[in-house]
């Protein structure tokens, strides 16, 4: 584990590099290798061969070679900024959230809470686009996005603070830091009612990804059937295919954040791996696996099991079902606190 | 023979994986109950057919009012939802409901005509040059009336002696009537009800209006354009009402 203020084997310039390039870099081959996998899994399930895992790949380079339209009536610089903003979000994301078993780039910069800011700007920077898009589908796609948003901010919002709280009870460091969350992950803070709190949150957070990464039932923005694209109707070339990449690493930063509140262990101390290339490389193998079991159980599983919600019906689901559902969970960790 | 029976078994075999996921799914139930829900008497004001106007609980069926060719020695029932449920409400769930019975149903009907089947010669005349001999003698007009897919389907055939070509061809396509009441069981919808709405009547949208007028001798064909259709319609009834 390196950190940014004491003594690294990369300068600045290293870590500029890392944190502008490699990272996102990595988060997006990453992600398009588990998109490939989602897909693949998914046509499985449905009794269909499926594109091959590295379908995802050639679709991003096809949509980059091919023309890309602003039509006429558009607010053009929104238009096209709106895709770079989802894009750098998302890519800013990974600097703050930890990746393969090691601190994060920026962690000390950055707690839970500008994580929870900077999940809101690429699904914003959608909506924004969809308005500026000029036609009445995107329109109703952006309305509907921006309702499933503020839906499920509540539960999200509900689960982290919960999480935090009960953390906090234990340790004097600030508990929205991750590297706090790392040191005492919840389970070992609480006790048997606790665990059951903790493990409704976990449900309920793995019920908030699919929203959160706009995937069947929550694709509603996105609808294909119902408003022909919706948001991204008019998007096309290069300004989808950054859509796209973005779209990706947020699904890819919501498991990690997932891991992260949830299964911060690592393999190596385990196995008692002193090396620390060994053990990296251990621990990133590690982490690959939990985020490969959490997108499946979050993204797939539900993707291939039922039909789409309605705007009102998921918004209902969210905004009350599932807040209490995460006061029922923050319920139950008071009382372990109480307690314990 | 042997081919339709094992055709037959593979279908008997997936009908219960069809019926769970169709009837059972909870988030199919959310999003097709009372969704486009068609009210008997609109049904029958707007002359709707098929599995459409029978999911709102009106039992009419071509093959049970005037069974043609074998139907009359089969069983064939109208299928209502409340076979199924015991209450009609005429939404997308009923709809679906109709339609998975009827799978049911068409598979019986298979089997019977297997084990019913006589022994004799085929009636269909397989050559093509014999099929036009006979199309050449014959002469008249008929009108009939089958049950396709979609509802009840009309024919109206007029054949000139000498000509192995038709003289006239009328027919009255099921969903030509259905798409009639998508304003109504649409109104008042939310957007995301609209596709699943007008899809339950599975529409097939070359089913409506179109004519075709084929030149004897050059064989060229023209295809009347909205606008003539609308004109010769409007001259049409005009005449009539004068007449």
């Amino acid at each position: 584990m390196f950190s940014l203020t004491g003594i690294h084997p990369m300068g600045i310039v290293g870590i500029a590099l890392a944190g502008a390039l490699i990272l996102p870099a990595i988060g997006t081959t990453i992600g398009l290798l588990y998109r490939g996998f989602d897909r693949k899994l998914a046509a499985q399930m449905q009794g269909r061969v499926g594109p091959p895992i590295v379908q995802p790949f050639r679709d991003v380079g096809k949509l980059f070679l091919k023309e890309n339209i602003v039509p006429s009536g558009a607010v053009t610089w929104l238009f096209n900024a709106a895709p770079v903003i989802a894009l750098l979000s998302s890519a800013t994301l990974l600097l703050y959230i930890p990746l393969f078993g090691q601190y994060p780039l920026l962690g000390e910069f950055g707690d839970l809470i500008l994580i929870l800011y900077l999940l809101i700007v690429p699904s914003l920077a959608l909506v924004l686009g969809g308005f500026a898009s000029s036609s009445p589908y995107a329109t109703v796609g952006a309305q509907r996005e921006m309702v499933v948003m503020m839906s499920y901010e509540f539960p999200l919002a509900v689960t982290i603070i919960a999480l935090a709280w009960r953390i906090g009870n234990v340790t004097a460091a600030n508990p929205f830091m991750l590297s706090t969350i790392f040191q005492n992950p919840i389970w070992n803070v609480v006790g048997p009612v606790g665990a059951v709190g903790a493990g409704i949150l976990l449900l309920l957070l793995m019920f908030v990804t699919p929203g959160e990464a706009a995937k069947v039932p929550f694709d509603i923005a996105e609808a294909e059937t119902e408003i022909a694209g919706g948001i991204l109707i008019e998007y096309s070339g290069r300004n989808l295919a950054l859509f796209y990449l973005a779209d990706i690493i947020k699904a890819f930063v919501m498991s990690a954040l997932i891991v992260a509140l949830f299964i911060p262990y690592n393999l190596s101390p385990l196995f008692g791996i002193g090396q620390p290339i060994i053990a990296g490389l251990v621990d990133a193998l590690f982490f690959l696996v939990k985020i490969f079991v959490v997108m499946f159980f979050s993204i797939s599983l539900i993707r291939v099991g039922v039909a789409r919600f309605k705007i009102s019906q998921a918004s209902a689901i969210y905004f009350i079902t599932s807040t209490v559902i995460g006061v029922i969970g923050l319920v139950l960790l008071w009382i372990d606190m109480t307690i314990m | 023979m042997p081919k339709i029976r094992k055709v037959l078994d593979y279908y008997i075999s997936i009908f219960g994986q069809l019926g769970e996921i169709f009837l059972e799914d909870a988030t199919i139930k959310m999003r097709t109950k009372n969704v486009a829900i068609l009210k008997p008497d609109d049904a029958l004001k707007l002359m709707v057919c098929g599995p459409s106007v029978r999911a709102s609980g009106i039992p009419k069926d071509v093959r049970q009012d005037q069974p043609y060719s074998a139907y009359a020695d089969l069983e064939v029932k109208a299928i209502t939802p409340d076979m199924l449920t015991g209450e009609v409400v005429g939404d997308v769930y009923d709809r679906i409901i109709v339609r998975v019975l009827e799978i049911k149903q068409s598979i019986e009907i298979i089997e019977q005509c297997i084990e019913m089947m006589p022994s004799g010669e085929l009636l269909a005349i397989p050559k093509v040059d014999e099929l036009l001999e006979a199309l050449k003698k014959a002469e008249g007009e008929g009108v009939a009336r089958a049950e396709a897919p979609r509802g009840e389907v009309i024919h109206y055939v007029r054949m000139i002696a000498g000509q192995d070509t038709l003289g006239t061809w009328k027919v009255r396509a099921p969903t030509y009537t259905n798409l009639q009441c998508v304003p109504v069981i649409l109104k008042g919808a939310q957007i995301a009800d609209g596709p699943i709405g007008y899809a339950s009547l599975d529409p097939c949208l070359s089913c409506t209006s179109r004519a075709v007028v084929v030149d004897k001798e050059t064989r060229e064909k023209t295809i009347l354009t909205n606008k003539e259709l609308h004109e010769i319609s409007v001259e049409k009834t005009r005449r009539l009402k004068g007449s």
